[in-house]
């Protein structure tokens, strides 16, 4: 899904990824008060949404709170800075890669749009939905967070993942003390495992093929979101 | 003799093995008949030659020479009949496998039961007398343990950490909810009859209840280690049959002591369910316990490496007994062993010693499942069986029903919280997979005497052989027909790998941001303790690095220096060579292309990121290029 479809369209594209299974709309105002930022009322988008039963209003409330929380310029946007204040993620080793995918690109601030467009990526998949024939594939279908998976490795956005880029997540996460020769083999076996079409580099046919066995929809899926 | 020989005029390889199965059954009985038989010279008459009369010995009588040939049987009786009975249980076990066919229709479970019931009846028919049964005794304190110990040792750690409320839930939640509804409602059956059932009163009926209800490891591991369903369904079943362990064992001690005593009041009632915490929890920690000092003992075998695997074995078994004198729950104290132990004693001991602990753990395990089965064929012949139609048949209903009540509302419940449900169809496999097999039979052994106790054991017996022969072998063929969610059976690669841990960390930070104390946000907490502390101090300096990409890598390389990469495993092998090929019991042997399985699960769990020491695996690579 690009990220330059115009303001409307990606608010109900990514709420609709959000969208749960239909409950009874409340009518109950919002809880928080409304950001004091001109650029996003995401809690008066939902109403909207919340009507034609698409959105509940806990889950955005509880969310939107936890992003007001980690906003402490309190100018209803992120920065890296925020993100880099959470201390677990400080010790993740793809800590900052993630923190980069949240921003889109060329951007430092994130909104709370953005915010819940990331994370409707994590969203499980409903069994309804699996059968149902969307109009446009929600962001947390299994291609989608396959591409965000993918989007971690690829960093310089040329749909394929070099050897380089590999090795630099690879070092990452296996740590400092394995040599440069054992962590080259190990990138060399991995690509060439998954290499089809002999490029030396994986595309993201070729990690999907590669992952096709791994429960991904399950794996990449947080309850909280549900 | 010329039974054998018209049989193998037929030519039937199998026949041949049942004929000596029979043979050797034949000998058993002999052998442990003839002994008593023989008079005993009197000793008053020869005082100087003392070899020539230990009781039961047949020798030649010839006073004043020397003995050239005696036979003295009962100086090594008990080892003896032992030794045989094993020997049966192995020898009818080739006989399966060499059939080819019947395996697959058959479960082995059910196989082993038959010979069982043909072995007793051969004794009882020559000796007119009830064959051997099995002591509770020597099953709980000798056949068992093997078992769970293998069960644990080889069980996929991360898959039942993540499923381990649902596990919970079930073995606990459901087995209550079996035991008070199967007793109550014979209580209820025998207030209805109260001719013939009448002097069996509320407490033996729900004493009867707790030690029927429990859904059997022993059963269950042996029919499904043949179906390849999902590994989630397998690990609901399986973990719910061990975990049920300590209800049953609480509750069946329960009822037990409500029966010694005069009275019971409510206060009993609720100590009893304090107890069910305390022998669930001290079971966890003596488990715990050992399975640290057995991680740390393994640290110092470098020096002895042929007795490392020992202490394996000895540190689990001595938790099991720790825990059986303590009166907890020794199932999950050697459960909770295995699983704490593996990991370190995996890094710290060496390729062979750990190759040698998973065959022993295997063939402990598979001898003592099958003479498990066959003794409890053979003490299906009993002398006395006191049948009631109405008891015996109300209790297989029940015990139908109640389970499957208990888990269609249980699931509803579950389903709710759980990231991934439980299927209808996989409801259905668990509550009809919940077999029951020789701990209930154990177990009713031990009740105290009273008028009905025959009829209890006749109806135990009745409904394992039930359940282990209409629903083993009809669980196969219904799997197929509900199209039931099959294991993947992938052979892992260093990419999965690779992807599969980025996913996980990704994962944990996405739960870090949300601010939700999820399932990776724990694991991830575990994961850096024992980096930090456990692996510090249990492993051996040499041997702390190991990221488990490294790992992947390196046994996929040896893999291809062995050459056997460029011959594909063949299909049964790919199958049962997957991770959950641990509950295989045949084909270790044939793992020349799995080898990596048996590390995955633990290797999954595994994240160093703090600065650690690699000689060992440089010192391969270095050889390699």
């Amino acid at each position: 899904l690009a990220k330059s479809c115009p303001g409307q369209e990606t608010v109900t594209l990514y709420l609709r990824g959000v969208a749960l299974r239909g409950r009874r709309p409340r009518p109950a105002p919002p809880s928080t008060s409304p950001p004091p930022a001109s650029t996003s009322h995401p809690i008066k988008q939902e109403d909207n949404l919340t009507e034609t039963r698409l959105v509940s209003h806990s889950q955005i409330t509880r969310l939107y709170s936890r992003f007001t929380s980690l906003d402490k310029g309190e100018n209803g946007t992120l920065s890296r800075e925020d993100f880099q204040r959470i201390p677990e993620l400080a010790i993740n080793p793809l800590g900052d890669r993630i923190i980069n995918a949240f921003f889109p690109e060329g951007e430092d601030q994130v909104n709370f749009r953005g915010f819940m467009r990331i994370l409707a990526h994590f969203r499980p998949i409903e069994d309804n939905e699996k059968k149902s024939v969307a109009v446009s594939e929600p962001l947390n279908s299994r291609t989608n967070k396959l591409l965000f998976a993918f989007r971690l490795y690829d960093l310089d956005r040329d749909d394929k993942i070099s050897r380089e880029e590999l090795l630099q997540v690879l070092r990452m996460m296996v740590g400092v003390n394995i040599s440069d020769d054992q962590l080259g083999s190990i990138a060399d076996r991995t690509i060439q495992e998954a290499d089809t079409n002999g490029d030396n580099s994986i595309s993201f046919n070729e990690f999907i093929k590669v992952l096709e066995k791994v429960d991904v929809e399950q794996k990449m899926s947080i309850r909280f979101l549900h | 003799m010329s039974l054998s020989l018209f049989l193998s005029q037929h030519g039937s390889r199998m026949t041949a093995q049942w004929t000596l199965s029979l043979l050797l059954s034949a000998c058993l009985f002999r052998a442990s008949c003839s002994a008593p038989a023989i008079p005993r010279p009197p000793r008053s008459l020869h005082p100087v030659r003392g070899f020539n009369n230990s009781g039961g010995s047949l020798s030649v009588d010839l006073p004043m020479a020397l003995r050239v040939f005696s036979v003295d049987y009962h100086h090594v009786q008990a080892p003896f009949e032992i030794v045989l009975w094993i020997m049966l249980a192995s020898l009818a076990k080739l006989g399966f496998h060499w059939s080819g066919r019947l395996p697959a229709v058959v479960p082995e479970s059910c196989l082993l039961i038959m010979v069982g019931l043909l072995v007793g009846g051969v004794i009882y028919g020559v000796r007119h007398s009830a064959p051997p049964t099995l002591s509770a005794d020597a099953f709980f304190l000798f056949l068992l343990p093997p078992i769970v110990l293998d069960a644990g040792y080889f069980l996929p750690g991360r898959l039942f950490f993540e499923n381990l409320g649902t596990i919970l839930w079930y073995a606990v939640v459901g087995t209550l909810w079996n035991v008070l509804g199967i007793g109550l409602s014979l209580y209820s059956l025998c207030l209805l009859a109260p001719g013939s059932l009448g002097d069996i009163s509320l407490l033996h009926c729900l004493l009867f209840g707790s030690l029927i209800a429990a859904v059997d490891p022993v059963a269950v591991l042996s029919v499904f280690q043949e179906m390849h369903v999902n590994e989630q369904l397998r690990i609901l079943v399986f973990g719910e049959s061990l975990l049920n362990d300590a209800v049953t064992v609480v509750l069946y001690k329960l009822f037990e002591s409500f029966l010694r005593m005069p009275s019971v009041s409510g206060l009993d009632v609720l100590l009893g369910g304090c107890r069910v915490l305390v022998v669930g929890m001290g079971g966890l920690f003596v488990g715990l316990f050992f399975g640290l000092i057995a991680a740390l003992t393994s640290r110092f075998t470098s020096g002895a490496q042929v007795i490392a695997p020992l202490f394996v074995f000895l540190y689990s078994y001595l938790s099991y007994l720790t825990s059986e004198m303590l009166h907890l729950s020794g199932i999950m104290a050697i459960v909770t062993c295995a699983v704490t132990m593996k990991q370190y004693v995996e890094a710290n001991v060496s390729e062979r010693s750990n190759t040698s602990i998973q065959y022993f753990l295997k063939m402990w395990s598979s001898v003592s499942e099958t003479l498990i089965f066959i003794f409890l064929g053979v003490s299906t012949i009993q002398d006395v069986h006191m049948w009631s139609w109405p008891f015996v048949c109300s209790t297989l209903l029940l015990c139908l029903v109640w389970r499957a009540t208990g888990v269609l509302l249980l699931t509803a419940v579950v389903n709710k919280l759980r990231r991934n449900t439980v299927t209808f169809r996989d409801q259905f496999i668990i509550a009809y997979g919940g077999l029951r097999g020789a701990i209930c039979f154990s177990l009713v052994f031990l009740i105290d005497d009273f008028p009905k106790k025959r009829l209890f054991i006749t109806t135990t017996i009745v409904v394992i052989l039930f359940t282990v022969f209409v629903q083993g072998m009809t669980i196969k063929p219904l799997v197929e027909l509900l199209d039931v969610k099959k294991e993947k059976g992938a052979l892992p690669s260093v990419s999965e790998e690779i992807h599969s841990r980025l996913i996980d960390h990704l994962l944990a930070g996405i739960e870090d941001v949300v601010g939700y104390w999820g399932q990776h946000y724990w694991k991830d907490r575990f994961d850096q303790f024992n980096v930090k502390y456990l692996r510090r101090i249990l492993i051996r300096e040499d041997h702390q690095a190991c990221s488990s990409i490294l790992r992947v890598y390196q046994e996929l390389e040896r893999q291809e220096q062995r050459g056997d990469e460029d011959v594909p495993p063949p299909i049964s092998v790919l199958i049962k060579g997957t991770q959950t090929a641990a509950y295989s019991r045949h084909t270790l042997h044939q793992d020349a292309g799995t080898r990596k399985p048996l590390h995955r699960h633990q290797s999954l769990e595994e994240r160093s990121t703090i600065n650690t020491q690699v000689g060992l695996f440089s010192s391969k690579m270095s050889t390699k290029h």
